[in-house]
């Protein structure tokens, strides 16, 4: 084995792909951008793991930007073994875990070979979709929390968070017994099928003797009996539950054609007068399940119903007595308590902060998009999240008391009752259909009676029952929904239910968050107004920024780090063919490692090109002053630089600039100042100017009225612009809207939109990453598809329209059958035909006209 | 004719058979993931570390 040394290399790493900028480490002949990287490799060939890097070329995951490893105390607690396992018994446990690094081939090789790392570790099997991996640990040979660890140390550190105490993996198994039903009705189908063929051939009836009648009569019906029973009883239960309330939804008539279906063909077969539909009856059912499978395709790995539990880490580190840390869950953390948080951990609950100074990012809770600056003594509020150093913190409340909860709690956020008032067209419809055809079936009945007897007047009756069950009709919205479902999250829009899609069909008007929602935080945009600086001066005031924890300071570094590095990555000739897209990985990479507060230690160790600090000054909040290699920078407000220098202050201009603005002065010259705002997200613009004629625009923000101007011209002369919004503001915003007979859609990110989102016919919450955290919403969509909103909504309305269509063209079905009941000439060998014909080309026409309106309408189709 | 009696019997009982082997399928849970065991083909299996190590630092050469 080689030794490991350090050298500048343009490669990219061998384990997770990132360029090896700035150091690489080399190993094996191999090159790896951190030691992380390179340690991970180490213990996968030890363990001769190593197809894990053939699978997928740089497969791992970066550890460079692993905030700091969080700790594992708690897993020892039995307690919370026993709230977060499956299964347990004295050496055996099984449990989920949710691992969001899952991305690639080589994750699931890699992780379904675990034992191979740890000998305890009995089973492991991954759910790519769903992102969980299904443990089976031997506790004699190891621990819980040697598995979680071994998962962290090669960097797939599973998110256990507070809601998983409260409640077990719920085993998604509802699926099976649909899987079970549909089964059945398929086997009935085929053999039924088949022993009814030679009836349909026999057209003299002579072939067949009476005793095949018989056997093939007997067989039909105890294969039917099972789907009676056991494939249709969802929807005999839910047309019995409708009737006994009063109510009538579809299933009411589909169970009316179910049961004319199986007695009266029973009653055929018993009397010997006819061969009976059982071939019929299956096929309905079977049709129908598939129809429901449809409908229940679900996106496993979103979750749509968070709440403050599931935004909540399940641990802290509490400090005790003796000056010690320790990992205690959240539900057993005290007030009084002193705990310690790190660079972008969450506050737990209300707090006091002990440390001399700290920044908290409220953005998720209130929607400032600054981070607020907190000095000792003052309160925290539970949600906010630490960045920069790290700080001590004395709770004040317990977790189920504080802001964050009470906001939850809040009685207007929990009105649930959205999803109940749901009811699909064709369950509107059903009353009259039922009226309709129970109306037909007994007039024509009656006419049949007064012409020619009970006998035919009774299978007319029948008949007409059976032809218009409207099967056809109840697969028409599941298969149209379905597929609209799978386009919209094909282009980055994840619908909850499919029913939902009607509310955002008819959607009047639509209210935006700003901040993370038009505005994307990570993509501030950072411009200097003034003279030139040279390329020396910019890496002097980098240099000083560096050494800042001012969030402006860390947004200027990176600002001015990009204009650097693009410069000189422009003069080095790069020779792989990859990199174009690595290039914007890596600045997100730097971004991280530059918030990390052990980082600036290193970062100030003077390289070749960096300039040496000799003196830093900060005044927290207002400015910074260095020398650096006998230059004296000052940067800051009006205010700090007159005070700092001989400049008066009339020398510094006012700006007109709608954003934070830090002013510089290198040598007692001022040369102008950084203008920061959050940038808006791409293509916004140009969203906002579509949609402003069509619907009523407004936007709700929780932050100041800094950017107000920029949005004016956005949005519509029909809506408005509000801003330091309130939570509970927000939602009364809505319900307001919602008087005036508004079809609302709003669209947020943060958990300060939680209720108008709630409340929102249609709540989007916008995410960069979909399986992070999203507040309660009827749907989730990626921040980069934002800008499709508007296909989004003509295609919604679009699908409404293919639903009507496809009832047309149901009815239609209908109608030539009962041409053939009222006339007495329904055969089976009709409805046979008639009925899977029917089904079927409700299906295609279905499928077919939502992916060509899609595509019509620029949406990526396709899967 | 009466030998289509037997035939019907043996052809549903084979049919039973594959309703019943579909049961299993489903209880056991091979229909709750239907997408990673796609991704499971692609893995070989190797027989010692020895070897893939080899196995690895030839693919990496070439």
């Amino acid at each position: 084995m080689t030794t490991a040394t350090a050298t500048i290399s343009p490669d990219i790493c061998y384990h997770c792909g990132e360029d090896c900028l700035s150091e690489s480490v080399a190993f094996d002949d191999k090159a790896f951008c951190c030691s992380g990287c390179k340690s991970v490799y180490q213990i996968l060939d030890e363990s001769g793991l190593c197809s894990y890097y053939d699978l997928e070329a740089n497969p791992g995951i970066n550890l460079k930007n692993t905030r700091h490893r969080a700790r594992f105390d708690y897993l020892e607690d039995e307690e919370v073994i026993d709230r977060i396992s499956d299964f347990r018994n004295q050496n055996k446990l099984s449990l989920t875990l949710y691992v969001p690094n899952i991305h690639c081939t080589s994750c699931v090789w890699l992780l379904e070979n675990l034992q191979k790392l740890d000998s305890g570790v009995l089973q492991s099997g991954v759910n790519f979709l769903k992102k969980e991996l299904s443990l089976l640990i031997d506790t004699e040979k190891t621990t819980l929390r040697d598995v979680v660890e071994q998962l962290v140390t090669i960097g797939y550190e599973p998110e256990i968070r507070l809601e998983k105490l409260d409640s077990k993996t719920e085993k998604s198994h509802r699926n099976r017994s649909l899987w079970l039903k549909m089964g059945v009705a398929g086997f009935a189908f085929g053999n039924i099928m088949l022993f009814s063929f030679p009836d349909y051939l026999d057209t003299t009836g002579t072939g067949l003797g009476d005793n095949f009648h018989i056997f093939f009569g007997a067989l039909n019906i105890i294969l039917a009996l099972p789907v009676l029973v056991y494939s249709s009883s969802n929807y005999l239960k839910s047309a019995f539950a409708a009737l006994s309330q009063g109510g009538v939804n579809l299933d009411v008539p589909i169970s009316i054609g179910i049961v004319a279906l199986f007695f009266r063909s029973v009653y055929e077969i018993i009397t010997m007068t006819g061969t009976g539909y059982m071939d019929s009856f299956t096929g309905l059912i079977f049709f129908l399940l598939i129809g429901k499978l449809v409908q229940q395709k679900t996106f496993h790995r979103l979750s749509f119903d968070r709440d403050y539990r599931s935004y909540l880490p399940i641990a802290v580190n509490v400090i005790d007595k003796n000056g010690d840390e320790k990992s205690v869950s959240l539900d057993k953390l005290m007030p009084g308590k002193e705990i310690h948080l790190r660079n972008q951990e969450l506050v737990p609950c209300d707090a006091t902060l002990l440390s001399e100074k700290a920044y908290m990012d409220y953005s998720f809770i209130t929607g400032e998009s600054e981070p607020v600056s907190v000095t000792m003594g003052e309160r925290i509020f539970a949600g906010g999240r630490l960045i920069g150093t790290s700080a001590l913190l004395k709770t004040k409340e317990k977790v189920t008391n504080s802001y964050l909860t009470k906001l939850w709690n809040h009685e207007a956020f929990t009105n649930n009752d959205k999803e109940l008032k749901l009811t699909t067209f064709a369950d509107k419809i059903s009353p009259y259909f039922t009226v309709a055809v129970l109306g037909i079936a007994f007039f024509t009945g009656l006419y049949w009676l007064q012409t020619a007897g009970m006998e035919p007047a009774l299978s007319v009756f029948t008949a007409v029952l059976i032809i218009a069950c409207p099967c056809a009709l109840a697969l028409s919205t599941p298969f149209t929904l379905g597929s609209t479902l799978n386009i919209f999250s094909l282009n980055g829009l994840f619908v909850k239910n499919h029913l939902l899609i009607e509310n955002l069909s008819k959607a009047t008007s639509i209210v935006f968050d700003k901040t993370g929602t038009l505005t994307n935080a990570d993509a501030a945009e950072v411009h200097f107004h003034g003279n030139d600086l040279k390329e020396a001066q910019k890496s002097w005031v980098r240099s000083a920024c560096r050494n800042s924890i001012h969030p402006l300071s860390r947004k200027i570094t990176n600002y001015l780090s990009t204009v650097i590095t693009s410069n000189s990555v422009k003069k080095g000739s790069k020779s792989h063919g990859n990199l174009p897209s690595m290039t914007t990985g890596l600045h997100q990479g730097d971004r991280v490692v530059e918030y990390q507060p052990n980082s600036i230690s290193t970062l100030v160790t003077p390289r070749d090109d960096r300039p040496v600090i000799s003196s830093f000054d900060e005044i927290p909040g207002k400015g910074i002053f260095a020398v650096i290699a006998g230059n004296h920078v000052v940067l800051g407000s009006r205010q700090f630089l007159s005070e700092q220098s001989e400049l008066d202050i009339t020398e510094i201009p006012i700006t007109e600039f709608s954003g934070s603005t830090i002013h510089l002065i290198i040598n007692g010259n001022y040369k102008g100042f950084f203008g920061i705002r959050s940038g808006m997200r791409d293509g916004i613009s140009d969203l906002l100017q579509a949609i402003k004629e069509k619907f009523s625009t407004y936007l709700l923000s929780g932050d100041n009225e800094g950017q107000k101007d920029e949005f004016t011209n956005c949005f519509g002369a029909n809506g408005s612009l509000l801003f330091n919004q309130k939570p509970e503001e927000k939602l009364e915003f809505i319900t307001s809207l919602q008087k005036n007979n508004e079809h609302v859609v709003m669209v947020g990110d943060g958990l300060n939109d939680a209720g108008a989102l709630r409340k929102s016919d249609f709540g989007i919450a916008l995410s960069d990453d979909v399986s992070s955290f999203s507040p309660a919403c009827d749907a989730i969509l990626e921040g980069n598809s934002l800008h499709k909103l508007k296909e989004f909504m003509g295609f919604s309305k679009a699908s409404m329209k293919i639903i009507i269509a496809s009832f047309v063209l149901s009815l239609l079905y209908n109608t030539i059958g009962l041409g053939f009941a009222i006339t007495g000439h329904l055969s089976p060998l009709v409805a046979a035909i008639l009925m899977p014909l029917s089904s079927i080309s409700v299906m295609i026409f279905t499928s077919l006209t939502t992916r060509y309106v899609a595509r019509k309408r620029g949406l990526a189709i396709w899967r | 004719m009466e030998v289509i009696y037997m035939l019907i019997g043996f052809s549903l009982l084979i049919a039973l058979i594959f309703l019943g082997l579909f049961f299993w399928a489903v209880k056991s849970g091979q229909f709750d993931d239907q997408y990673t065991p796609s991704m499971r083909v692609l893995f070989d299996s190797k027989k010692s570390s020895s070897e893939k190590s080899n196995n690895n630092q030839k693919h990496r050469d070439e």
